[in-house]
C-alpha cells in the first residue's frame, strides 16, 4: 500500500454504468474489470490508481444496477475505501459483502480536492491530509455492517457463523 | 399504537418478528429468490461455503435474459455452467434463453405472490411489487449467502406514499407518470424507502402499468415499491393455485414518513435525458432532436400493452430512413400474443426489427449497441452515459408510443399527433 494514498474525487450520482458499463461484463475476470474501472467518469482512473487510494464522492454513489462487478472493479483497482455523502443501497451492501469499506461523510467531498493525499483512520473516524491541514469526520460504521467488515466480507462472516453451529 | 406499514408487515412476518418497526434491522427469510446470468457469480461465491446445495432449491428461480442468445463465447460458457448447476441443484424454476426477462417472468408465471418477500440479483426486482410483494435487489455474493443460510439482514424501510389521481390523457401512459415522479423527487428521493402507489389512477391500472411504476422506482433510489393490492391484484391470480385469499397492505393508521400527491390529468408525454432519469420534461421541450435508434422493450416497457401502443402509432406508417427501430418483447408469451394479434406484423412492416425476448440492447451488451455520437430514444429505464454502448452516445427515455412516434419522424416526436 502506498504511504501517500491519493484521493479520487467524484460528484453526485456516480452510477454503475460509469463505474463499469455492461459492455465489459462478458468477462468476470477482476483484472479485466479493473482495467475499465470508472472509465465513464474519469478516463485516467484505471491507469493512475494505486493500491490504497481512496474515492471521495457526493450523494448516491453507486446508483443503478446491482452488478457486483462495480465493487470488484474498484476493489481490484486497489481502492481501500469509498467515502461519500450517501450510497445507493445495493452498491453499499455489495461493497460490505466483498470487504470494501464504504463510509458516510457529510463533508469529505467539500474538504478534499481530487489528487490530494490523505490518511484514513477508520477507528478514529477521520480522513486527514498528510500535513494535517485538512480533516473530514466520518460517520460511524453501523454495528451490523462492522461485524461483516471485520471478517473481511460476507463469505468469511457466514463461514464463521456456519462453523459455530 | 399506530398501525403498521406493508413493509413492516412483510419483513416482520419474514423475520418471525411481528412487531418489527421501520428502522429496525431484521434477519429475514425470502419466499422466492431470483438470479439471471449473474447466477454464475452467485455460484462462484456459494462454492466457497463448501455446501452440497442451496438451502431450498424450490425457492430459487433462474432466468437467462441479459445476453440471450449468447453474444460471445464467454457468455455461452456462462450459460452452459448455469444449465449444469440448475440440473445439479434440481432447480425446477429455470427459464432458458428466449423465454423472456426475469422480472416479466416472475410476474407472468405467477411465481411471485402477494405479501411475499422476494430477492433478485437485479436492481429492477422492485417490479414484482406490482402484484403486492416486497421485492428488492441484492448483489451476487449476498445471494450466495442466502443460498447458504436461507436468510439475510434487512433494514425495515420507511414508506413514501404516492397518491395518484386523475385520468391519463391520450398519448400518455404509466411510463410518463414514472418519469414525472422521477423529476419531482430525483434519483435518491426514495433512497432506502418503500414506495406505495395508491389513488384513483391505480384502480383502473392493469398489472402491466403497475409493473412500470414499481420498476422505475429504483431509479429514485427505492428499496422496494408496491402498488397497493386490490381487486386487480386478486384477479391476476384467478385460476392459479393456491387461490389468493388475502393480500397484505398498510393499515389505515400506519405511519408514512412522507406522502405526496400527483394529479396526472394534465400530464403530457414525457421524455427524460440525456444521462439522467430525473431530467424529465414534456416531450415538446425535446421535439426535433434527431435520433439514430429507437428501442422498445425491456422489463420497463416490453409488455403486450406497450407493443400495442407502439403499433397504434406505427400502423400504416414507415420508420424514417434516418433511424432504426428495434423491438424486443419482454417474454415469449408476449411475442406469441403480438404475433396472434397482428401487432408484430404491424411493427415489422413499418420497418421495425424484432429481437428475441430478453433484455437486448438496454444494457449495451449486444443487439443494438450505440456508436460514438449516436442518439437513441428508448422505452427502458436508464439513460446513463455509456449504458447502451459508446460513452459518446446519448440516450433519452420515453413511453413506447413516444419512441414509436420518434422512429417515424427520425427525431423526438409527440405521439399524440399519430393517435386518433
Amino acid at each position: 500500500m502506498s504511504n501517500k494514498p491519493r484521493i479520487w474525487l467524484f460528484g453526485d450520482d456516480v452510477n454503475t454504468d460509469l463505474i463499469i458499463p455492461g459492455r465489459y461484463l462478458d468477462s468476470y475476470d477482476p483484472a479485466h474489470l479493473a482495467s475499465h474501472a470508472m472509465e465513464g467518469a474519469n478516463k485516467g482512473f484505471a491507469a493512475g490508481v494505486a493500491e490504497g487510494d481512496i474515492i471521495v464522492a457526493g450523494r448516491n454513489f453507486g446508483c443503478g444496477s446491482s452488478r457486483e462487478q462495480a465493487v470488484i472493479a474498484l476493489k481490484r483497482s486497489g481502492i481501500q475505501a469509498i467515502i461519500a455523502r450517501s450510497f445507493a443501497r445495493i452498491f453499499y451492501r455489495n461493497a460490505i459483502n466483498l470487504g470494501l469499506h464504504v463510509i458516510v461523510s457529510g463533508t469529505a467531498d467539500s474538504v478534499f480536492k481530487d489528487g490530494d493525499s490523505a490518511v484514513l483512520e477508520v477507528e478514529a473516524g477521520t480522513l486527514a491530509s498528510i500535513d494535517g491541514s485538512k480533516m473530514a469526520a466520518l460517520d460511524r460504521i453501523p454495528e451490523h455492517v462492522r461485524v461483516i467488515l471485520d471478517h473481511g466480507g460476507l463469505i468469511p462472516h457466514i463461514k464463521a457463523k456456519l462453523g459455530k453451529k | 399504537m399506530a398501525g403498521r406499514t406493508f413493509a413492516e408487515k412483510v419483513l416482520g412476518r419474514a423475520s418471525g418478528n411481528p412487531k418489527a418497526k421501520a428502522g429496525e434491522i431484521v434477519e429475514a427469510s425470502p419466499d422466492l429468490v431470483m438470479s439471471h446470468e449473474n447466477t454464475f457469480l452467485v455460484d462462484k461465491s456459494f462454492s466457497e461455503f463448501g455446501l452440497d446445495r442451496p438451502w431450498d432449491s424450490d425457492r430459487i428461480a433462474i432466468v437467462l435474459d441479459h445476453r440471450t442468445p449468447a453474444n460471445t463465447v464467454q457468455t455461452a460458457a456462462v450459460h452452459a455452467r448455469i444449465r449444469k448447476l440448475v440440473n445439479d441443484y434440481s432447480i425446477k424454476r429455470f427459464y432458458d434463453a428466449g423465454e423472456g426477462i426475469c422480472h416479466q417472468l416472475l410476474v407472468e408465471e405467477r411465481l411471485v405472490r402477494p405479501g411475499q418477500l422476494v430477492l433478485g440479483t437485479d436492481s429492477h426486482t422492485t417490479t414484482a411489487g406490482a402484484v403486492g410483494a416486497f421485492a428488492t435487489g441484492v448483489g451476487a455474493t449476498e445471494m450466495a449467502g442466502v443460498w447458504a443460510t436461507g436468510s439475510l439482514w434487512l433494514r425495515i424501510p420507511e414508506t413514501l406514499r404516492v397518491e395518484l389521481s386523475g385520468h391519463l390523457q391520450k398519448g400518455t401512459y404509466p411510463k410518463d407518470v414514472a418519469l414525472r415522479i422521477a423529476a419531482m423527487i430525483g434519483p435518491s428521493g426514495a433512497d432506502y424507502k418503500c414506495i406505495e402507489f395508491n389513488g384513483s389512477l391505480i384502480q383502473d391500472m392493469p398489472i402491466a402499468g403497475r409493473m412500470v411504476l414499481c420498476n422505475m422506482s429504483v431509479e429514485m433510489g427505492a428499496k422496494a415499491a408496491i402498488v397497493v393490492p386490490d381487486a386487480v391484484t386478486k384477479e391476476w391470480f384467478r385460476g392459479y393455485d393456491p387461490p389468493v385469499k388475502a393480500v397484505v397492505s398498510s393499515d389505515p393508521d400506519a405511519e408514512f414518513e412522507r406522502r405526496m400527491e400527483v394529479d396526472v390529468s394534465k400530464l403530457p408525454p414525457m421524455v427524460a435525458g440525456p444521462d439522467k432519469v430525473e431530467i424529465s420534461r414534456s416531450v415538446d421541450k425535446f421535439e426535433g432532436v434527431g435520433i439514430d435508434q429507437a428501442f422498445i422493450g425491456t422489463c420497463t416497457n416490453g409488455r403486450l400493452e406497450d407493443l400495442v401502443a407502439a403499433a397504434e402509432v406505427l400502423k400504416g406508417r414507415k420508420v424514417s430512413p434516418s433511424c432504426r427501430l428495434i423491438v424486443a418483447p419482454a417474454s415469449r408469451r408476449i411475442l406469441v400474443d403480438a404475433i396472434d394479434m397482428g401487432v408484430a406484423q404491424t411493427i415489422v412492416s413499418a420497418g421495425g426489427t424484432l429481437l428475441p425476448p430478453g433484455c437486448g440492447p438496454c444494457l449495451g451488451s449486444h443487439e443494438g449497441v450505440l456508436g460514438p455520437g449516436e442518439v437513441c430514444i428508448s422505452s427502458s429505464n436508464r439513460n446513463f452515459r455509456g449504458r447502451m454502448g459508446s460513452d459518446e452516445a446519448v440516450i433519452y427515455l420515453a413511453s413506447p408510443a413516444t419512441v414509436a412516434a420518434s422512429a417515424i419522424e427520425g427525431k423526438i416526436a409527440d405521439p399524440r399527433r399519430f393517435l386518433r
